[in-house]
């Protein structure tokens, strides 16, 4: 998982500002600097952790924010913050993993599909718009109620639901840079279909296609704390940002920070990620048009 | 083939594929449900699970046939209506949706009722005033609304009015149901909540389909011939943005279906996604099965409809 974060946030680095073109705007900085931040949370986070995130410390429940406890206590007095830096862990970890499978897998099916054309697209393209047509949260609902709910199920499922909205996304910018003159002379020359994909197809589709990432990866985000909230996400004692806000539900009444952190935080990283998205710099956006 | 017919080609092709959809899902729902870990036999049981009882129980119930003669049957079943008895209660499943998926219903109709309105004006006047202050608030709301998990909205609706404000009760079921005033507070919270979550995906669709319409060439020349800025928008661009809008429309409605399964369980509405919800938790295969069923149809019924009105719309398709 650490690699895949790694290659998915250097990535993420690629369109820092330097020279004209890929300057952006300040929206877009912040959200880009929300969404490190917690890249870095999830990778070290931990280990910063004044408290173990499995230990009662407070005999006091739902207790509030101060000095020991900067985000207040849980329903059985765990500290909420070193909680939430545990839970980053989960959250981002699983949801980059699924983001990065889904997104490789649409994507290479999407370009094949693209260039290779005749019955294998015409299949591929029916079979997965099938798959679009289940609504994502029940089909986690029912995947996960069937086979148990661990972490690499919850990976794979997730990659499930978002792969064919990927490959969709993929095959139609493909499609068109397929038809393109420059991949029509490379095909001309006589080059495979490996390097059509390779050389010519991909590095035109990977400004719009990061974009794409980014917005699924909000997607994964929200459904992985929707099956959290309704019990079926990470399994206590561990709880990733959803299954916080679920333990602390009760809370809610009282008006106990520890149900508004954990929210607070899913809310920061799904915005931050649209922010950036929204305000790419023009180099990658204009390759979308 | 005629051009005139093209359309109707469209149209039949995504019938066809909906079809198909149907059947590879009906296929997902069945063996992913019987993928259930613990033998179902064993588990009604309980302590008088014997190994005779359990073998007893299990041709009883027909599940020693093989999975795919299983699996024609419920279809055969569905298709007639008999959706078979549930496993925990021995009740006709058909009598246990019918109540559920009234309320169910009742709560997707009242929000639609709700939301489609508002939802349409406001993203038809973002679009209209594009760039002002009115628009770019509703662009940073509706974002905001759509990047959080719905359960934080639900949170969030119950902080507000339930617990600073004191209006509305945080539980709809088991509520008073004796007068119109006290009916209304029961549905207030899950009507807010599911409301919320459709309108911002609705007003940013149609936000983008009207101004779509309005960076066309004609409703520039609307504008350069002296028309208002208002009459540009309702009067030139919005009659041919009606066919996105009720795309848009149909589309948004789709997200009703991942919502309200977050919403019935948070207010505990008695409808169908709670009634799934607690099958899972029963492992109550059959009823599992209906429920999801029930969803991926609605589901399927409002993508299709969003498609078809997308395609028989478009005037470039019937030259």
């Amino acid at each position: 998982m650490m690699a895949e974060y790694q290659t998915t946030t250097a990535a993420k680095d690629a369109p820092k500002p330097k020279g004209p073109g890929w300057s952006f705007n300040w929206v877009g900085r912040i959200g880009l600097a929300i969404m490190l931040f917690w890249g870095l949370v999830a990778f070290v986070g931990p280990w910063l952790a004044p408290h173990p995130p499995g230990e009662i410390v407070d005999w006091d429940y739902f207790g509030p924010v101060s000095g020991d406890y900067w985000m207040g206590t849980d329903y059985l007095g765990r500290d909420i913050f070193s909680r939430i830096l545990m839970g980053a862990r989960y959250t981002v970890g699983i949801a980059l993993a699924a983001v990065t499978l889904a997104c490789t897998l649409g994507v290479i099916l999407g370009m094949i599909a693209a260039v290779a054309g005749g019955w294998f697209d015409m299949v591929l393209s029916r079979l997965l718009d099938a798959f679009n047509g289940i609504p994502s949260l029940l089909f986690g609902l029912v995947v996960v109620a069937a086979v148990g709910s661990s972490i690499p199920v919850l990976i794979l499922t997730l990659t499930a639901i978002y792969m064919p909205g990927s490959y969709r996304f993929a095959r139609a910018l493909a499609v068109n840079v397929n038809t393109m003159d420059f991949v029509t002379v490379a095909r001309a020359r006589g080059e495979s279909t490996r390097y059509l994909i390779l050389q010519e197809i991909f590095p035109n589709i990977l400004g719009p296609v990061l974009a794409d990432l980014g917005l699924r990866f909000v997607f994964i985000v929200l459904v992985l704390s929707g099956l959290s909230f309704l019990g079926l996400g990470v399994q206590p004692p561990n709880a990733d940002w959803g299954g916080l806000v679920r333990e602390n539900i009760e809370g809610l009444s009282l008006g106990a920070p520890a149900v508004i952190f954990p929210s607070v935080a899913i809310a920061s990283l799904t915005i931050s990620v649209n922010m950036f998205i929204d305000n790419l710099p023009t180099k990658i956006r204009d390759r979308s048009e | 083939m005629p051009q005139s017919l093209l359309p109707w080609f469209l149209v039949i092709q995504r019938l066809g594929i909906a079809l198909l959809t149907l059947i590879i899902v009906s296929f997902a729902v069945f063996f992913a449900t019987e993928l259930l870990p613990g033998d179902v036999a064993e588990i009604l049981l309980g302590q008088a699970a014997t190994p005779e009882a359990v073998a007893g129980l299990r041709a009883a119930m027909g599940l020693d046939e093989p999975a795919l003669s299983r699996f024609i049957g419920w279809l055969a079943g569905l298709a007639s209506g008999d959706l078979g008895t549930s496993y925990v209660n021995k009740m006709e499943i058909v009598e246990l949706l019918s109540g559920r998926l009234r309320n169910s219903l009742q709560l997707a109709g009242v929000t639609t009722l709700v939301s489609v309105p508002i939802a349409l004006s406001l993203g038809i006047g973002a679009a209209m005033w594009r760039g002002s202050l009115f628009d770019r608030v509703v662009t940073v709301l509706t974002i905001s609304v759509i990047s959080v998990p719905e359960f934080m909205v639900a949170t969030l609706a119950v902080l507000i009015f339930a617990v600073w404000l004191d209006w509305l009760p945080a539980l709809s079921y088991g509520a008073d149901m004796s007068s119109l005033g006290t009916m209304l507070k029961a549905y207030a919270m899950p009507v807010i909540t599911l409301s919320f979550v459709v309108s911002a995906q609705m007003i940013r669709m149609t936000r983008a389909a009207v101004i779509e319409t309005i960076n066309t060439p004609y409703v520039e020349m609307a504008l350069l011939k002296g028309a208002s800025r208002k009459r540009m928008v309702l009067v030139h661009a919005l009659p041919n943005a009606l066919g996105p809008i009720a795309n848009a429309v149909a589309l948004s409605l789709s997200y009703l279906v991942g919502g309200v399964i977050i919403v019935e369980t948070i207010f505990n509405y008695p409808g169908v996604a709670k009634l799934m919800v607690d099958a899972v938790s029963t492992r109550d295969l059959p009823l599992i099965q209906s429920c999801a069923m029930i969803f991926c149809v609605s589901y399927l019924m409002l993508i299709t409809l969003a498609d078809l009105i997308a395609i028989l719309s478009n005037p470039r398709l019937r030259r």
